[in-house]
Formats: C-alpha cells, structure tokens, sequence
C-alpha cells in the first residue's frame, strides 16, 4: 500500500507539488493524470525517495520513506520516466544489478531473471550490452529491473514508452496480474486509453494539486459529463480551454494555408 | 546563396546555445577562475619565457636562429598532430553523436551548409586551445625578430590555413572510419589511438634524451650538426611550410609559395571533404545509428573476479563489480591507463638516472632532498590520477542516478564503493612508484618507510577528498569523463590536495632538517633519529586522518542528501 499525506515540494518559488494526499491500496491500479509540468513526475520521485519533500510524508506498506527509507524503498519496485541505464552493462548484467541492491541473489534471482527476459523476448539479448538496445527494449529492462525482486508496490512514470503494442498489451496484463495477486500500482500516464483500461481509480492533477479523484463513473460525475471517454473527460476538467485555443491555431493556421 | 544563409543559421544556433551555456551560473566562477590563471599568469609566462630565451638564441651566431626555426617546426608538428587526433574525435562527435543531428537532417536543409557547420565546429572545438597556445609562441618570435604588425597579419594568414587543413582532413578520416565500423566502436578505437599517440609522443621525447643537449660532448660534430639544422625535418607536411614562411618573413624574406601551397591545400582538403561528405554521409550517419552489438570477452575473469569479491557481501560486490566492468568495457577510459602506465615508467627512469653519484660530496645530501621531492611529485601525480578517475566518479553515475537513489541502497555503502574501488588501485600505483624510486635514492630503510606511510595516507585521503568535492560539484550531465575533472570542483580539489600534500612535505622536511643536512660534507653522516621520524610519521597520519576523515563525512552528508 501506498500513502501520500499532505505532500509539498518546491524547487525555489516554484511550488511542484502542493499538499497533495494519495492513496494506492493493496491490489489496486491507481493512475495519476496531469497536463505537463503539473508536478507527477515530482511526486512520484518523491515517493520512490529519489527528492526530499519539503513537507508532509509517504509511506509504502506503513514505512516512512523519509524516516525508514531502506525499508520503504525495499517494496518498492521504480520505472522513471526516461529510459537512462548503464549503457555498458548486459541486460543480464543489470537485472543481476538491480536484485543485488535490494540484497538478492542467488538460484532464485537467476530464475526470475530468466522468466522476465523470456516474458519481454529479450532472450536473445540477455548478453548484449545495453548500448545496443532499442528504445522500446531499453523501456522492457526497466520494467524487468522493477519486476526483478518481487516488490509489493510498483511506481511507473509513462510505462508506454517505446513499448509495441504486443509488450504495452503484455504490460496491461501484467500489471492486471500483479494487483490481483494483492500488489499495488501507481502509475503517471498521458496514454488515456491505458489508463482507462488498466486503473481502477485515477486522480487528475494540475499545478501540484488534486484536481479531481476517483472511478471512471466519479470522474464523469466530477466533469459534469454523462458519457463519453476518459480524453473527453479530462479535457473537461484540465485542457478545455487549452484544448479550443489549440484546435484554432490549427484551423487558423489551415485557414492561411487555404489562402496561400 | 541558399547553403550559404543556411549556414549562418545552424552557427548562429551553435553560438547562442553556447553562450547561454557559459550564462549559466553553475560553475561560472571557476571557469573565471581557471581564464584567469591561464589568460593572466600562464600566456604571459609563457611569452616571457620564450621571449629571454629566443633572445638568447639569437644572440648565438650560426647556430641559434637555425635552432630557434627548428624548435619553431618541431612545435608546429606537434601541434599539427594534436589537432589532427583531436579534429578525428571531434569530428565523430559533431558528424555522427551529436544529440541535435536527426533534428537537423530531418529539416530541409542543404548538404552543404551542414557540412560547412559541423566542420566549423569540429574545427573550433579542437583549435581554440592550439590557438591560444600558439598565439604568446608567434608573439615572441615577432618581439625576438623585431617584427611590424604586418607580420602578426602575416601568421593570421598562415594559421587560418593551418587549422583548417587537419579539420578538413580529420573530418574525411573519421567519416571513412564510419563507413567500415559502427560510430560507437570508432569512438572506442579512436580513444584508444589517441592515448596510444600520447604515450608514444612521451615515450618518444624521453628516449630522445634530451638533457644530452645540454652535454658539451653532444656538440662533437658541429657541422653535422648544422646540416641537420638547415634541412626541412618534414618539407611536405604544413607544419614545416607554416614555420619556414614565419622565419621567412622575420628574416625579411617571406616566401609567397609557401601560403599558397598551405592556401591550396587547405582549399583542395576542403573540396575533397565536401565531396567525400556528399557521397558517403547519408549511408555514414545511417550506419552511425546502429548497435554495437559485439562479443564480450573475458568472462572467466570477471567470474573469477566477482568470487574474490564475494566476502564484501551483496550490495558492494554488486557496485565494486559494476564499476569495474564499465570501466574496462569503455575504451575512452582504460585506455587512459596506458598514458598512466607510460608516465610512471618514465617517472621511475627519470628517478633512476638522476646524477646523483656525480659529486661524492654532496650525493647523500642531494638524495636525501631528492626523497622529499619524490614523495611531493608522487603525491601530485596521485592528486591528479584520483581528479581523473575518482573525482567523476559520481557524475559519471549521471542519468543512472535514480536506480541507485530509488533502492535501499545505504549513502554509506555507495560511498564505501567508491572509495575503495579508488583506493585499492591507486594503492598499487602509489606503492610501486614510491617502492620504485625510493628504494634507487640509497636513503635508507627508515625514510622508505615514512615514504610508504606518507604516500598510503595520502592516497587515503586523496580519495575521500576527490569524492567529497565529486559529490558536491557533480556534472551529471557530461557525457566525457576526462572534462569533467576540469570543472570548479575539479580545481577545487586538485587545490586542497596540493594543501595537503605541501603543508605534510613542509612539516617532514622541518622535522627531519638536521638529518638531512648531516648529509653534507662537512657533517658526520647519520641515520634518522627516532624522534625525528616519529613526528613526521604521527604528523602526517594526522593531517591525513583529519583530511580523508572531514572529506569522507561531507561526501556522505552530501549524498543522503543528493536530489536526482
């Protein structure tokens, strides 16, 4: 389980993060939505322990990850947002890596490693150096390397990036799988369609805030919209605005074109 | 005309990002600072320098003004080979890695003006250093030579030609190179070249032995001697065409043949690389893009390695391995240990040939001397290994920061990684060259072994120190990371290890002066008093303690606290 109580992060003036309070529950998918720049990539730093909050606290399956850190961190299983991994590793070599910081290894460690490269068909790139991988293979090693000691919350930031739709549809189940099995996942997406399948609750953040929380049906009842999908819903409640000024500079832009 | 605004347009992209690249505030002050040092005290230096000694060349009949031409070519051809390894790896870089090409390549804009602007900064990027060197050398043999302003316009027209040639050329080689290997893998075998050329270069000016010419019976043939004078060393090489128009000119005979073939041929390099681009370079960048897909070598040793590793328990066996596998997997960084290697051996020769036995009078006075300035240039020699290989240690964590930082890794353990990943190795270096020299100097068994301690304690604390101020000026965003020990906190270190190391050389020499000068002559010679090397030691396991222990604890304090 994951807590976030009353989370405050500033870089300087800017206010990232303003007194934000979350909760992920055992077996529970939970996405975390937001226009750019609205402060998900910070708090989900934040709750992995990679920033220090300014105030309020997080804890992962009851430790402090601020005052108990090893403990918390131990749990948790982390995919950021950009693929960076040590370029002169194997993925082999890394997922081994991975275990060892959270203290395995052994039989078991080079069994799960097995079953993770054979799950992401990175089988035949288990030798390779990691340099030689491509984006999307890049993005599988990660997710193994969060997979690879069997954590009991998971914090992904974009987990579609680069994935085919093969590994993105592989990824659903798994993640499905995983809740079932009583984990739990907080997951920061802008690929709507993911998080309308996959999550069971999903909160819209701007500016460092909730903005809206809840079910697909409690999120349209927040929108004020009966129907309609979650794009729709969420462009009601963050991007209206954003979205018309967008849709004319296209048109207008169109519109020149048509006269030139 | 097309090409030709285009360019203007990516260079003008290029300045205004480096610009506001040097706007940024983050290591403002030391790039001052180091523009201060080398701007205000080396170029003046250097000029001066130069300046009494060409003067004095000069005033030699005969001889000296041949002599001053051939340093002049020699100096030259040096550079020209600098900035020849320099433009192939730069122009790897600029042609193929850059992280703005696939922008560029997609815009519609002309072959033409993309070559002209990568081979423009290709060349910037590997000349300006050349330049600045070249500019106090050219001004004092004006000043020596009493020559107008015309000649500085002179040597403008010879250096522009003299850059361009080795970029033009450099550039050619390395998209070549790409067409037959991977980019990644050029860039690996180029490092490789580029250290090998630097240890030949070392090796080679040591085995020429050059304090021979400072011998009297090196002159025995003094007509041989000015033959090899008089004659062109390399006459189809630009170094020598640049030198002979310089001495040319300040001896009222400029000679207009050699501009033009260093004009022409800068010209011809130019065309030629143009074409080469135009050719190959759609093919060349695609094949840049691919993987380095390649056998991994030596898994016996590394399994081998990671059983010796195994009392260290999970988490430090896992980083002390991964640490040394990237090291030795990438080639621009171990191929600096031949470099290293090199130095060392031509340190230790250097030791082993002083003439200290020369004058039975005051041999054991000056060996005695001679041990403290061995442990002092040791000392540097570590200060600078570790602001190599310790000091980026943490930037070179970079954008990997965040798998480390997200597991329950203790700051402690990570810490105590990197120092003994450091230390160990290091150890073995400073043994070998303290055991090396000092064992040759006949000093005794007591002050080799204060040598010892003195160096272990050093290294000890040399690397806490390179650590601390790694972790506090980190450079995560450098991708090189032979630039990284240049940042603030790379002057900043190398300052307080030089501290460190000049205050502990002071207080020995202090405490062991009588012994030192029971060495003269006139004085009965003696062994250390147990006094005398009791302090030394006591003290300088102090400084070291509180140094390496200070540094350790504000590494650590820094890195709980790290944000990625």
């Amino acid at each position: 389980m994951i807590r976030v109580e009353g989370l405050v992060k500033t870089y300087g003036d800017f206010v990232a993060v303003d007194g934000l309070d979350l909760e992920v529950g055992s077996g529970e998918i939970v996405g975390l939505l937001g226009p750019n720049g609205a402060g998900k990539t910070t708090t989900l730093r934040v709750i992995v322990g990679i920033l220090e909050p300014d105030a309020g606290r997080v804890l992962v399956e009851g430790h402090d990850v601020r005052r108990r850190p090893l403990e918390a961190k131990g749990r948790l299983g982390f995919v950021p947002d950009r693929p960076y991994v040590y370029d002169k590793l194997t993925g082999e070599e890394l997922l081994r890596f991975a275990a060892a910081l959270r203290g395995q290894r052994g039989p078991e460690v080079e069994a799960r490693i097995d079953e993770l490269l054979d799950l992401w068909d990175l089988e035949p790139w288990r030798d390779e150096l990691v340099e030689s991988y491509s984006h999307g293979m890049r993005q599988k090693l990660i997710l193994s390397s969060a997979l690879v000691h069997r954590p009991g919350a998971l914090v992904i930031d974009e987990p579609m990036v680069g994935l085919d739709p093969t590994a993105a549809r592989l990824l659903k189940r798994l993640l499905r799988g995983f809740a079932d099995r009583g984990g739990c996942a907080l997951i920061s997406t802008h690929t709507l369609e993911f998080a309308e399948a996959l999550c069971d609750r999903l909160a819209v953040i701007r500016e460092g805030a909730i903005l809206a929380r809840g079910t697909m049906e409690e999120l349209r009842a927040q929108a004020e919209t009966e129907s309609g999908d979650l794009e729709e819903v969420f462009l009601r409640l963050v991007g209206g605005v954003q979205e018309r000024r967008i849709a004319r500079a296209i048109t207008g832009e169109a519109a020149d074109r048509g006269r030139s | 005309m097309k090409p030709l605004r285009e360019l203007g347009w990516l260079l003008r992209v290029k300045l205004l990002s480096s610009l506001a690249r040097g706007e940024r505030a983050e290591g403002r002050a030391g790039r001052l600072l180091l523009l201060l040092a080398v701007g205000g005290v080396t170029l003046p230096g250097v000029y001066l320098l130069l300046v009494r000694f060409l003067r004095s060349l000069r005033g030699t009949e005969e001889v000296g003004p041949l002599l001053a031409a051939k340093l002049l070519g020699l100096g030259l051809l040096l550079l020209l080979s600098i900035l020849l390894l320099s433009n192939l790896i730069g122009a790897l870089s600029s042609f193929f890695l850059a992280r703005d090409l696939p922008t560029i390549l997609a815009a519609p804009v002309d072959w033409l003006a993309v070559y002209g602007a990568r081979l423009t900064e290709t060349l910037v990027s590997s000349s300006w250093m050349v330049v600045l060197v070249l500019a106090p050398v050219l001004a004092a043999y004006g000043r020596v030579w009493d020559a107008g302003i015309l000649f500085y316009l002179w040597a403008l027209l010879l250096l522009v030609p003299f850059l361009v040639i080795p970029a033009a050329l450099g550039s050619a080689v390395t998209l070549l190179l790409v067409r037959v290997f991977p980019a990644r893998r050029t860039r690996d075998l180029l490092g490789v070249i580029a250290a090998g050329g630097v240890a030949l270069l070392v090796l080679g000016l040591r085995v020429l032995r050059p304090e021979r010419l400072v011998n009297p019976e090196g002159f025995r043939n003094l007509v041989d001697f000015l033959a090899v004078l008089r004659g062109p060393s390399s006459p189809w090489l630009p170094s020598e065409w640049v030198s002979g128009s310089v001495m040319g000119y300040l001896r009222g005979g400029a000679d207009p043949f050699l501009l033009f073939l260093l004009w022409s041929t800068a010209g011809g390099l130019l065309v030629v690389g143009a074409a080469l681009h135009a050719r190959f370079y759609p093919t060349c960048f695609t094949r840049a893009q691919e993987g380095n897909r390649r056998r991994l070598r030596w898994g016996s040793v590394w399994r081998a390695f990671e059983r010796l590793l195994g009392p260290l328990g999970i988490q430090r066996r896992a980083l002390v391995l991964k640490d040394a596998r990237i090291f030795f997997r990438d080639a621009t960084q171990w191929s600096q240990l031949i470099i290293l290697g090199v130095l060392v051996v031509v340190y230790v020769y250097n030791m082993r040939v002083l003439p200290l036995r020369s004058s039975e009078a005051i041999g054991r006075f000056l060996s005695s001397l001679v041990a403290f300035l061995n442990v002092a240039l040791t000392g540097f020699v570590l200060a600078a290994v570790s602001a190599r290989f310790v000091f980026p240690s943490l930037s070179l964590e970079g954008r990997t920061l965040w798998l480390l930082r997200s597991s329950p890794l203790p700051a402690a353990t990570l810490l105590w990684s990197k120092f003994w990943s450091g230390l160990v190795p290091l150890l073995i270096l400073a043994l070998a060259l303290t055991l090396l020299t000092t064992t040759g100097l006949g000093v005794g068994p007591q002050v080799t072994l204060l040598s010892v301690v003195t160096i272990v304690g050093l290294t000890a604390s040399f690397i806490a120190q390179a650590l601390a101020w790694g972790i506090a000026y980190p450079q995560f965003e450098s991708e090189n990371a032979a630039q990284i020990p240049t940042s603030l906190g790379g002057l900043l270190f190398m300052l307080s290890a030089l501290a460190t190391l000049g205050v502990i050389v002071a207080f020995q020499l202090w405490a062991l002066q009588d012994w030192v000068r029971s060495g003269l002559p006139w004085r009965e010679a003696r062994p250390p008093a147990p006094i005398e090397l009791g302090s030394a030691a006591a003290f300088t396991l102090a400084v070291c303690a509180v140094t390496g222990i200070a540094a350790y604890r504000r590494a650590r304090r820094r890195l709980e606290a790290l944000e990625v």
